[in-house]
C-alpha cells in the first residue's frame, strides 16, 4: 500500500492505552493512569477486568521486598520498579495531538508548481518529486494533469485528491459542453472545482490546484484549493518550493515574451525551487496552452539542468604535484 | 400519504397523456401571444382583454423579464405561470454564480421545458397549463433567438411563432407573410399578426421589443396606436393598389 503523498509524513505511531497495565498488575501503590472517561457499560467492564486480574496468581511477579523488611524497601523502588517511560505523546489529549499533526502538514505540500499567463498564452511547468517526510518516494510523478485538450491541472497537495478531483472536474467539463454544445470558460470549470472543494471544507482534503486554460475570453488562470478558496491572477506558485519559484519568475516576468522565452523562464523557476527546496526535485515538466490546446514543451531532469546552468569550471591546481625527481 | 403517490398524468391505452392534452387545451384558452425573430430585435406581443376600471392595470404585467437579456411571455394559467417565472429567475441568477456567465436563451429553455415535464412524470402533481415563448440575446454571439415551450415539456427555436388563442390562424398568417426583418419591419410583423385576431388598437395588445444593446422595452400605447395607423395605411394602400390595377399610389385616408 503505497502512499503517495508529497511532504506528508508517515505517522506509524499510535499508542495503545493499556500499555501501562501490562507492567504492573499487582502493585498496590497508584502509578500513572490516564484519565479517560468511560460511561457506565465501559466502566463495569473495566472493574470487572481488575477484579478478574486480581484473582490470578502473581506470585511470583511480587518483588521480594514483600518477603524482606521494609529496609530495603526505598532502594528497591529504584532498582526494581517497573522500567517507566512517558505515555507517547497523543495520549492525554489526543484530539490536540490530531490538530497539532495536522498544522505539521500544512506547509508540507512538498512541490514545487508554478503557471503564468502572458501575450502568448499560458505557460504551466512543475516537478516530479513526491516525498514522505524526508523519504523520496518517486521522482517521476506526473503534476501537470491534463483535463481536456486545452485545459490544464497542477498538483499539489494529495496526489489522490488531486488526481481524482481534476478527473472529475474533467467529466463535468465534457458533460456541460454535450449540454451546452459549447466549451466551458475556464471560469466556470474552476468554480465548478471550487464548489466542491467547499463542499469538503474541513474533511481532510487536500488541494493546492491552478487550473489553467484557453477559452473564448482567451487564455485564464485560476488557483483553487481544499480551502474552497479561489483566485485570479496572472502568476501563481503552488508548493514548498514556491518562495524560490516567484523569486525568479517575478523577477524575469514580462508579458511581452516569447513562447520561448517564457519556456526557458519557466524552467529557471522550478529547476531553482528544485535547487533549494528539498521537496522539490526530478524532473521539470513544462507546458504551453495555446488559442488551439496545451502542448508539451519539455521534460528536464534538473540535475542535468543544474550542470547546464553551473557547467564544472576546471579549476587551477595550485602546486601541480610532479613526481620527485630522480635522486 | 400514500394515496398522493400515484400519479395523474398516465399514459391512454392508445399511448396519449390525456392530462397534457387537457393542458394544450387550456393553452388554447388562454390570451393569444406571438414572438418574432429579427436579426437584431426580437419582439413579443400579448394580446390584453380589457382591463375593468378599477384594476390597476401595472399589475397585471404579461411580458416579463427573466434577467437582462432574456424576456417571456406566455398563455395558458396565470398562476402556473408565475411559479414556473420565479424558478426560471433564480435559475437565471444560479446560473450566473456557478460559471460567472448569463445564461443563454437555450439554456434557460431547457431549464423551463425540464421542469414542465417533470410535473408530468410525478406523483400526486398536474402539468403546468402553459406554453411560453421565450425571447433573448446570447451573451456571447449576440445572436437573437426565439423559443417555445409546452406542457408537455418539449422546445424548439424558432423563427415567429403564435400561442394560445386562435395561434392556428396566426402561425398561418406569420407562414405566408415572414421575412427577414430588422429593427421597426420586426415590431410591425408581430403586431399584424396579432391583429388578425384581436380586435385594433392599442388599449388590446401589449408589445415589448428587446435588443441586444437596450434590453427589453415595453411600447406605450400611443406607440402601438402609431404602428397600428401605419399598418392599416399600408393595408390600405394594398388594397387600393389590387383595385385600381397598380396605377394609383395614393394613400386613402
Amino acid at each position: 500500500m503505497l502512499l503517495l503523498v508529497f511532504g506528508l509524513s508517515f505517522l506509524s505511531f499510535f499508542p495503545s492505552l493499556s500499555l501501562s497495565q501490562h507492567f504492573a498488575p499487582t502493585r498496590t501503590k497508584p502509578h500513572h493512569r490516564i484519565s479517560v472517561s468511560l460511561n457506565l457499560k465501559q466502566r463495569k467492564q473495566r472493574e470487572e477486568k481488575r477484579r478478574m486480574m486480581m484473582k490470578l496468581d502473581t506470585s511470583g511477579l511480587e518483588s521480594f521486598s514483600a518477603a524482606v523488611p521494609s529496609a530495603m524497601a526505598a532502594a528497591e523502588d529504584q532498582l526494581f520498579a517497573p522500567p517507566s517511560f512517558d505515555l507517547p505523546a497523543g495520549c492525554a489529549d489526543f484530539d490536540k495531538f490530531q490538530m497539532e499533526a495536522k498544522q505539521t502538514l500544512k506547509h508540507a505540500k512538498g512541490t514545487t508548481t508554478l503557471a503564468f499567463i502572458f501575450n502568448q498564452g499560458v505557460i504551466v511547468a512543475a516537478d516530479s518529486r513526491a516525498s514522505m517526510g524526508g523519504y523520496i518516494s518517486s521522482q517521476s510523478v506526473k503534476k501537470i494533469i491534463e483535463i481536456n485538450p486545452y485545459m490544464l491541472g497542477t498538483m499539489a497537495g494529495g496526489a489522490a485528491d488531486c488526481q481524482f478531483w481534476h478527473r472529475n472536474l474533467g467529466i463535468k467539463c465534457r458533460l456541460h459542453e454535450l449540454a451546452n454544445k459549447r466549451r466551458i470558460s475556464v471560469t466556470g470549470a474552476s468554480k465548478l472545482l471550487a464548489n466542491i472543494l467547499y463542499s469538503y471544507r474541513g474533511m481532510g482534503l487536500s488541494i493546492g490546484t491552478m487550473i489553467a486554460g484557453w477559452d473564448e475570453k482567451g487564455p485564464g488562470l485560476y488557483y483553487v484549493d481544499s480551502e474552497g478558496g479561489r483566485l485570479k491572477g496572472n502568476r501563481f506558485s503552488v508548493g514548498s518550493g514556491s518562495p524560490y519559484a516567484y523569486g525568479v519568475l517575478d523577477n524575469g516576468y514580462r508579458p511581452d515574451m516569447t513562447v520561448e522565452e517564457a519556456h526557458e523562464l519557466a524552467r529557471r523557476a522550478i529547476y531553482h525551487a528544485t535547487f533549494r527546496d528539498g521537496a522539490s526535485g526530478g524532473v521539470v515538466s513544462v507546458y504551453h496552452v495555446g488559442p488551439n490546446g496545451w502542448k508539451k514543451l519539455s521534460g528536464d531532469d534538473v540535475s542535468e539542468l543544474h550542470y547546464k546552468y553551473y557547467p564544472v569550471q576546471p579549476t587551477p591546481v595550485e602546486h601541480e604535484m610532479v613526481d620527485a625527481p630522480p635522486a | 400519504m400514500a394515496r398522493y403517490d400515484r400519479a395523474i398524468t398516465v399514459f391512454s391505452p392508445d399511448g396519449h397523456l390525456f392530462q397534457v392534452e387537457y393542458a394544450l387545451e387550456a393553452v388554447r384558452k388562454g390570451n393569444a401571444a406571438v414572438g418574432v425573430r429579427g436579426s437584431d430585435t426580437v419582439v413579443l406581443g400579448v394580446e390584453k382583454k380589457s382591463t375593468p376600471k378599477l384594476q390597476d392595470s401595472r399589475t397585471v404585467r404579461k411580458i416579463v423579464s427573466l434577467d437582462t437579456h432574456i424576456a417571456l411571455a406566455c398563455a395558458g394559467l396565470k398562476a402556473d405561470a408565475r411559479v414556473l417565472i420565479n424558478r426560471a429567475r433564480i435559475e437565471c441568477q444560479s446560473h450566473r454564480l456557478t460559471v460567472e456567465d448569463p445564461v443563454t436563451v437555450e439554456y434557460i429553455t431547457r431549464y423551463i421545458a425540464g421542469l414542465q415535464q417533470k410535473y408530468t412524470q410525478s406523483g400526486g402533481v398536474r402539468p403546468f397549463g402553459l406554453s411560453t415563448l421565450i425571447v433573448g440575446f446570447d451573451p456571447h454571439s449576440e445572436k437573437p433567438a426565439l423559443y417555445q415551450t409546452d406542457p408537455s415539456g418539449t422546445f424548439s427555436a424558432w423563427k415567429a411563432n403564435a400561442t394560445g388563442r386562435n395561434s392556428n390562424s396566426m402561425r398561418e398568417f406569420l407562414e405566408k407573410n415572414y421575412k427577414e426583418t430588422s429593427g421597426k419591419e420586426t415590431i410591425k410583423l408581430a403586431i399584424r399578426a396579432l391583429l388578425e385576431v384581436v380586435e385594433s388598437g392599442g388599449k388590446n395588445i401589449e408589445i415589448a421589443v428587446m435588443t441586444h444593446k437596450d434590453g427589453l422595452r415595453q411600447l406605450e400605447e400611443a406607440e402601438i396606436d402609431e404602428y397600428v395607423a401605419e399598418i392599416e395605411a399600408e393595408k390600405a394602400a394594398a388594397e387600393a393598389a389590387k383595385k385600381g390595377g397598380g396605377a394609383s399610389t395614393s394613400a386613402s385616408s
